[in-house]
């Protein structure tokens, strides 16, 4: 047995009050959940002390908080972990501490009702809800059940893994800047039915998906949700691979997300290193020099770019030729042959490797690397039979 | 790696040849200043920053592993200066790591040049400046070095999310301190640590031309939550994060509809100058954001 002080922040509304923190001392053994410090201090010391909970065994998703700042499951993380976390945390910067208070919040990006309890209701299920969450099938029903290659299901059993927790949108980045992005753990339920070979709309999906400015596009690329998610769903690798789906459906976005991935592309590919200026021009008003016509938001989001250019041109930090489009020098030339031969090598025996395997070398790895070798990226084939 | 002998294969990236130029120049002078030798990777390629890799994995995987095996061919490890390579380059190492077919298939388009990546090879590794500098130059040693303390400087670290998420693919189960390396660098440099909220979140800079205004919120409240905390400048081994936090910071300022107006630092930058050397030869005049408050306190703390 070991000592630990967790420090809960509370709030009851009914107090009037604003939220405060409480400090308790618990005693349990460094394998037990965080939970179990919880409901041993609500045991011994304070019956009102809220935390939703059930399973205690990271099944049923209800235990979300943040611990030490992280957000994930009570009953999931134990509290020698977060004891060694808030210990690091709080000597980063100074003195060895050994004893740190164990910090616990609720989740963030969501009301809090009480203490731990937060209302999931108003920003996670209604962000659900908005990506039309269920299967819309081909066609009547089958007689039987649906009848579908297992490989043609490797693509979203990562994303049916999901608990409904909430702590990817708790630790959301892009939802604390803008609360209207429709949020990891939609967006990874969209790409479960996006990539699901029985359902009839997956295009339809894709554009509501790209369309919306709070969208597929207005996420930041930051990693939280990958490191929240207690069940390994990894919901932002479901946002690139509906970004590559978009993409690959030629589906043009008004935050011009695919013209930016696309020009990132192709100036790799001429350049070998990344022509900045192009990047901009090119993210901003697709094929401006041919077309010479951009879109309203190219030439609005142009101006308002001018200024941040115009600064550092003043101050000498980036060369006039630097900021003009299309003048970044090129890789030499045989660097710029590899380039082209690894360009042609991706991109002509159109497969997909099964990137979804991680491991090391032997582990787990080979029966499902030589299944999902071989599996194709065109949609027709994986279609229900 | 021998601990007195520092020789790596140095990936600068574009963005500190680009709009960071700066950084690069920084970097030679710190480096000249610990010993460090560099051997710079100039015919390597883009990292892809995620983006291609979101347009296709396989080939974002394999102009990586291009830039790997030339750093492979010096017989070297690898050390980059930028957050967003350091992340890029982590993943697309972790997939060729982990699966000897996928890699023999990635190496096919590499063997016309007679290249090739090999898994541990000679035990490479691929570190960002601040993992070199803490775990092979050592911040003991690097204490030696200092010429002008920082006299109490209040650094605020932002280290950029590739840096730090997701922990299991950048080798927090071995390092597991990597997240508080720029904390533990500030200090040995003579700084104080500025905590405020913002020092593991996102700069915003991946969406700036899809979302701008999520991408100069982020920004704009982490500059601004840094000031709260008493900041006189930030410290960024990333020069995306740069790019959001300082050449965006007036836009950034609109945006939060606040004043803002806080020096950023690269993290050579800062080495460099508790190493003696010149804020003008690092190029802080260039930025956009003003350095002068940063050698004010770094003259006027100065000992006799």
């Amino acid at each position: 047995m070991a000592e630990y002080t967790i420090k809960v922040r509370r709030f009851q509304p009914e107090s009037g009050e604003g939220p405060y923190w409480e400090e308790f001392n618990v005693d349990l053994e460094p394998s037990l959940a965080v939970l179990d410090g919880l409901l041993q201090a609500k045991d011994n010391e304070d019956g009102s002390l809220a935390v939703r909970c059930s399973c205690r065994a990271a099944i049923c998703g209800s235990c979300g908080m943040k611990i030490n700042g992280q957000s994930g499951l009570g009953c999931k993380t134990q509290i020698g972990e977060a004891q060694e976390l808030a210990n690091k945390v709080a000597s980063a910067a100074g003195a060895k501490v050994d004893n740190a208070p164990i910090v616990i919040e609720p989740m963030g990006n969501m009301p809090v009702i009480k203490d731990l309890i937060t209302d999931m209701e108003s920003t996670h299920w209604t962000k659900i809800r908005r990506v039309t969450p269920w299967l819309l099938p081909h066609g009547e029903p089958p007689e039987r059940e649906y009848v579908v290659e297992p490989e043609s299901m490797i693509d979203i059993t990562q994303s049916m893994a999901c608990i409904q927790c909430g702590a990817c949108v708790s630790s959301c980045l892009s939802m604390e800047a803008d609360p209207d992005f429709i949020g990891p753990a939609a967006l990874a339920k969209a790409y479960r039915f996006v990539g699901d070979p029985r359902d009839a709309e997956t295009h339809e999906r894709l554009h509501d998906l790209a369309d919306d400015p709070h969208g597929i596009y207005d996420c930041t690329h930051c990693f939280s949700c990958i490191d929240a998610c207690p069940k390994g769903v990894a919901p932002m690798d479901q946002i690139m691979r509906l970004r590559r789906k978009a993409g690959e459906e030629g589906i043009e976005d008004p935050n011009a997300g695919h013209a930016h991935e696309v020009a990132f592309v192709k100036i790799i590919e001429k350049k070998g290193t990344l022509d900045e200026a192009m990047l901009v021009q090119e993210s901003y008003a697709p094929g401006i020099k041919g077309k010479l016509k951009p879109s309203k938001r190219g030439i609005r989001e142009t101006i308002k770019s001018l200024p941040t250019i115009l600064r550092p041109l003043r101050k000498r930090k980036v060369k006039l030729r630097q900021a003009i489009p299309g003048t970044h020098h090129k890789l030499p030339g045989d660097a710029m042959d590899d380039v082209k031969a690894i360009y042609a090598h991706a991109e002509e025996h159109n497969e997909e490797f099964n990137l979804y395997i991680k491991g090391e070398e032997g582990e787990l790895v080979d029966e499902n690397v030589e299944k999902g070798i071989e599996r194709s990226t065109d949609p027709d084939t994986a279609e229900a039979k | 790696m021998m601990a007195d002998q520092i020789k790596v294969a140095y990936w600068p990236g574009c963005v500190s040849r680009g709009f960071t130029p700066e950084l690069h120049g920084s970097m030679a002078i710190v480096a000249q200043k610990l010993g460090i030798e560099l051997v710079e990777l100039d015919r390597a390629n883009c990292c892809g920053a995620g983006v291609i890799a979101e347009h296709n994995q396989e080939l974002a995987d394999t102009l990586n592993a291009r830039t790997f095996a030339l750093a492979q061919q010096t017989g070297l490890s690898m050390m980059n200066i930028c957050s967003t390579c350091q992340g890029a380059q982590s993943e697309c190492q972790q997939r060729l790591d982990a699966d000897s077919a996928y890699r023999a298939h990635v190496n096919e388009a590499l063997s016309g040049q007679g290249l090739a990546y090999e898994k541990d090879k000679n035990g490479f590794t691929n570190k960002n400046f601040l993992w070199l500098l803490v775990e092979d130059y050592g911040l003991d040693r690097l204490r030696e070095q200092v010429v002008r303390p920082l006299n109490g400087l209040r650094v605020g670290p932002f280290y950029g999310c590739y840096i730090v998420r997701p922990k299991e693919r950048l080798g927090y189960g071995e390092f597991p301190d990597r997240d508080i390396y720029l904390e533990k660098v500030i200090e040995a440099l003579g700084g104080q640590v500025v905590e405020y909220d913002g020092a593991r979140k996102c700069c915003g800079f991946p969406v700036v031309t899809m979302a701008r205004e999520t991408s100069l919120r982020q920004a704009g409240t982490h500059v601004g939550d840094a000031i709260d905390a008493g900041a006189d400048c930030l410290v960024t081994p990333c020069p995306l994060c740069h790019l959001n936090l300082d050449m965006q910071q007036p836009e950034a300022a609109k945006i939060v509809n606040r004043d803002l107006g806080l020096a950023v630092l690269h993290l050579p930058q800062l080495v460099a100058l508790a190493l003696g050397a010149e804020p003008k030869e690092l190029g802080m005049n260039k930025h956009v954001a003003s350095t002068g408050w940063v050698e004010e306190r770094l003259t006027a703390g100065a000992p006799a």
